[in-house]
């Protein structure tokens, strides 16, 4: 299992931060699976055996956080927030816009393997609901068409 | 450390600083609920059933998690607090099915407890529950999700108890599970902890469930058959058409030396008892065939056999082999037989350990000994060989929660890189089979040093320190050992003889160390103290010595006997003309080439056919050691009482066949059994349609301060003489009775002839193996099937 420098780096400094092992546990599942898309069982053993942890404790974690997954993702996961400020502003409609466009439903992921669709809690997008969440990127303040927009660009930034 | 006084409840609780609330108040009779708080396991915090109020404190606080200070006035007994426990419940039940008419927790589960004591029956929540289909983790353990009140109490036992870590909680809120370590099964030692410390019927064990309810069961506290540790378990006996069926065994009587443990064969290999291939009938070779027969026909033949043999040819011309699972009383009398009745000195048993050597070893020094409990308590621990975990699980319990909970130093030194080394303050990895001059090493013999090496010194444990100990020396691990105290070393078979005695020198350099042999059966240190040796008489005592036994039985010959090698050898030359085999499997055990007795008559007593069997003359239906009352001696010295729970009618035990044959043999059985004295009703009465009246009279006559001896069969009438004869075994009758362990003293009396050690032959038992014995047992070998296949890892993730 091979990670890149960057994250050895950052998992070596992190080691520095805390008195236990286990303690850069999150931050490092949250890192590996920016890298790997998901927490394989390979990702899981690693990590581990590293911080003198068994599978199971890793997987404990994991089951604990909805950010963390152990299932593969398309390249792009879109996050509806569907919590109340959201839902007032057409978050729930959003989401189902979403779906029909998108032909998942919610923890789905396209055949082509380019989106995956999620509906979330709260992602402190309050101000500018409706809220969506791509990867790390925030679209504000959406209605369906912008919506259908945001996702074109990100079909066309695998094409181009 | 300093007392605290506090207030509970208008009472004064004067208890040490750091004692828990919850502790406190039990203290002073004071009961406090709790579901997730268990004695000895991490704190958890979770249940929120053991709220109490506090003065000057805002809100009710959880009993289990706060420590007493000085003046704390605690209220555990108000309204508040009742309201508090009872919305716990009521929470509880929201989701809990109300399946407890089938649940095998019903009627010993503490949730059904709670709702009775706080009353939470009515339910606001009318939502449908959330159902889940029940999932079996492994042949023992099935999991009912919808009941689990997630106390978390199995994930602690599991990780911090047994250091197995097979159960974790995934997901979180409502949704929280508990979950096994191989996404849909278990992959671990199977001890059953789990179920055991379950408050409600979320853990069921895959033995018992559906078969029964708590109160139809009688619950016989006895000692376990298996290996040599010598837990207590509780055995759930009822009627069955063939006598009383064991259908459960677990720990629910925490008196015993394992207290809240028991390893997976002690919680379930009780089924060997009734299984169908069962002798019930004794059999008599008749044209080449086993066929059934009559007691009075086969005791009649063999003693009419035994007489002619001992007669025609002398005792020399007849050899018995004695058990390792049979009651210190039947193996007492068994060599009294042999020596007084059929006149010879051969007798032998399958030896695991070279208990006369260390009692040679320590002449003189009294008190020299461990018992299970001192490996609990002692501040140090030397562990020499042998792998605990796997031949001693409740040794290996000891030793771990002992270094867990009073950090005790554990130094391991063995030849395989053990589970234990996790516990250890040092671990010395030595080629295998010099563990002996290891010994010679520690003992003082620098020469001895050599060919221990490569010696890989590493260091396990959880401080960061320990690597310092990375360079560990065979000196310097020496010198570490030697600056302890009240140290205990325990050593495996892989010691033996002189090397004994290198422990002992080196033992006595250190203050107040004590010695631990491991055995490997049941009663394997019962068989050696009883003198089932063919040198040595109860207590090591040498043959060739006169002594009280001498004086006492009169006419005992005075040579040597042969051992069980050479008894075959005998066999071979046509010179033995007779074998008695009781409980034991020598031909199977030791490959022996079957034709060799083709010329002996030969008796065996046993519960299955066997290898052994297969070349008997006569074979007895023997009872087993849950179905006869007596005696156990652990591997540590530690004495305890094995109670009658189970019966198979057709069956005897192996003291009641050994005085028939005594008696068929014309021999005055009152000289063989002190029992009686001038009384001769017979109360044995323990088959057929006076089944149980003789258990029934010995309440009677135990409640009343007396113990029966009325029969020939009764072993408490040798008991007595084990207790007047035998050095070591004067200790207290009344707290025997009464359940509790008692530790005897290993006395070396006179240095008797050295043991070839080459007669020890370890068992190699496995967690899930016990000798002939666990070939019986469904349990273990479907445990042992589903171990040995090779799980199919399932791409399916949790979620």
């Amino acid at each position: 299992m091979r990670f890149s420098d960057q994250f050895e780096q950052r998992f070596a400094e992190m080691l520095t931060h805390y008195p236990t092992k286990r303690s850069v546990l999150v931050p490092t599942l949250l890192y590996a699976q920016d890298e790997t898309g998901y927490l394989s069982d390979e990702v899981i053993e690693e990590l581990a055996s590293r911080l003198e942890l068994t599978a199971l404790d890793v997987r404990n974690v994991i089951s604990y956080y909805s950010m963390l997954t152990t299932k593969p993702r398309g390249k792009y996961n879109v996050q509806v927030c569907t919590n109340i400020a959201c839902m007032l502003r057409g978050g729930e409609e959003l989401l189902q816009h979403c779906e029909k466009k998108l032909g998942i439903g919610h923890k789905g992921t396209t055949p082509d393997g380019l989106f995956s669709l999620e509906e979330v809690e709260c992602i402190g997008g309050c101000s500018w609901a409706p809220a969506a969440q791509v990867n790390y990127d925030f679209h504000e303040n959406l209605t369906t068409e912008k919506m259908d927009r945001v996702l074109e660009g990100y079909a066309k930034k695998v094409t181009a | 450390m300093a007392d605290v006084n506090i207030t509970v409840d208008g009472k004064k609780v004067t208890a040490p600083a750091g004692t828990l609330l919850i502790e406190a108040c039990k203290s002073v009779g004071i009961e406090v609920p709790s579901f997730c708080y268990y004695p000895n396991l991490s704190l958890q915090g979770a249940c929120r059933m053991c709220l109490v109020k506090i003065e000057k404190m805002p809100k009710l606080q959880t009993a289990c998690t706060t420590v007493i200070g000085e003046g704390m006035i605690v209220t555990t007994d108000s309204d508040e607090v009742h309201q508090a426990r009872k919305g716990m419940v009521e929470l509880l039940l929201g989701n809990h099915p109300l399946d407890c008419p089938v649940c095998d927790a019903g009627g010993e589960c503490e949730l059904q407890d709670m709702t009775f004591s706080y009353g939470a029956a009515e339910s606001k929540y009318m939502e449908p529950k959330n159902h889940k289909e029940e999932q079996q983790w492994s042949p023992v353990v099935y999991f009912d999700r919808p009941r689990c009140i997630l106390c978390y109490r199995c994930v602690r036992v599991c990780g911090e108890g047994m250091d197995v870590w097979a159960l974790g909680v995934q997901n979180r809120g409502v949704g929280s599970i508990i979950a096994p370590n191989k996404e849909d099964h278990l992959e671990c030692e199977e001890c059953g902890m789990c179920i055991d410390i379950c408050p409600v019927g979320a853990l069921t064990s895959g033995a018992y469930r559906y078969k029964t309810r708590p109160w139809e069961m009688t619950h016989v506290g006895t000692t376990c058959t298996h290996c040599a540790d010598g837990c207590k378990t509780t055995l759930g006996v009822r009627r069955s058409e063939s006598g009383m069926e064991i259908v459960r065994g677990d720990n629910r009587d925490k008196s015993g030396i394992n207290g809240d443990f028991l390893c997976i064969k002690g919680r379930y290999a009780f089924d060997f008892a009734n299984r169908e291939d069962r002798l019930t009938q004794p059999l008599i070779r008749k044209d080449g065939q086993l066929a059934p027969s009559t007691w009075e026909e086969a005791f009649e033949l063999i003693g009419k056999r035994f007489r002619e043999a001992r007669e025609q040819h002398g005792g020399q011309a007849i050899g018995v082999v004695g058990s390792n699972r049979t009651t210190n009383e039947e193996n007492y009398l068994l060599q009294k037989f042999a020596r007084v009745v059929l006149q010879t000195n051969n007798i032998d048993h399958h030896r695991t350990a070279d208990f006369p050597a260390l009692a040679a070893a320590l002449k003189g020094k009294p008190g020299s000994t461990a018992s299970m409990r001192d490996v609990f308590h002692a501040p140090a621990i030397l562990l020499i060989g042998n792998d605990p975990t796997e031949q001693h699980p409740l040794l290996a319990w000891q030793i771990r929660n002992n270094v867990r909970l009073h950090r005790a130093k554990l130094y391991v030194v063995n030849s395989a890189d053990i589970k234990l080394r996790r516990q250890a303050a040092a671990f010395l990895q030595i080629p295998a089979g010099t563990e002996g001059r290891f010994a010679a090493f520690l003992a003082g013999d620098d020469s001895a040093a050599e060919g221990l090496g490569p010696v890989a010194g590493a260091n396990a444990g959880e401080s960061p320190a320990a690597t310092q100990n990375q360079q560990t020396t065979l000196g310097g691990f020496r010198e570490q050992v030697r600056g302890e105290q009240n140290l205990v070393i325990i050593f495996g078979a892989e010691i033996r003889g002189g090397d004994i005695a290198s422990l002992v020198k080196f033992g006595s350099g250190v203050a107040g160390a004590k010695l631990l042999c491991l055995a490997d059966y049941a009663n394997s240190r019962g068989a050696a103290d009883m003198g089932l040796y063919p040198d040595l008489l109860p207590g090591y005592h040498p043959i060739t010595d006169s002594g009280k036994f001498h004086e006492e039985w009169g006419g005992v010959p005075q040579a040597p006997g042969l051992t069980l090698p050479e008894m075959v050898e005998s066999a071979r030359s046509g010179k033995l003309k007779a074998l008695y085999v009781v409980g034991a499997n020598p031909v199977g055990r030791f490959a022996i080439d079957p034709f060799v007795f083709s010329q002996s008559f030969v008796v065996v007593q046993d519960m299955f056919l066997t290898e052994t069997t297969a070349l008997a003359d006569v074979v007895l239906p023997a009872a087993n050691a849950y179905e006869k009352s007596g005696t156990f001696t652990n591997t540590c010295g530690d004495l305890q009482l094995v109670k009658k729970a189970g019966e198979v009618s057709g069956s005897k035990s192996d003291f009641e066949m050994i005085v028939r044959i005594a008696d068929a043999m014309g021999a005055d059985v009152h000289k063989l059994v002190p029992f009686g004295r001038g009384t001769t009703a017979d109360m044995g009465q323990s088959r057929g349609a006076q089944s149980g009246e003789a258990d029934r009279h010995a309440v009677w006559l135990e409640a009343h301060g007396l113990e029966p001896k009325m029969s020939p069969f009764d072993p408490t009438a040798i008991l007595d003489e084990i207790q007047r004869l035998v050095p070591g075994y004067e200790v207290s009758r009344l707290n025997l009775v009464a359940g509790s362990d008692q530790h005897t003293a290993l006395v070396g009396i006179a240095t008797g002839a050295a043991q070839d050690p080459k007669l020890i032959a370890p068992a190699t038992d496995n967690l899930f193996s016990s000798g002939t014995l666990g070939r019986y047992s469904r349990t273990l070998n479907s445990v042992m099937e589903n171990h040995s296949r090779q799980p199919v890892e399932s791409e399916v993730a949790a979620d």
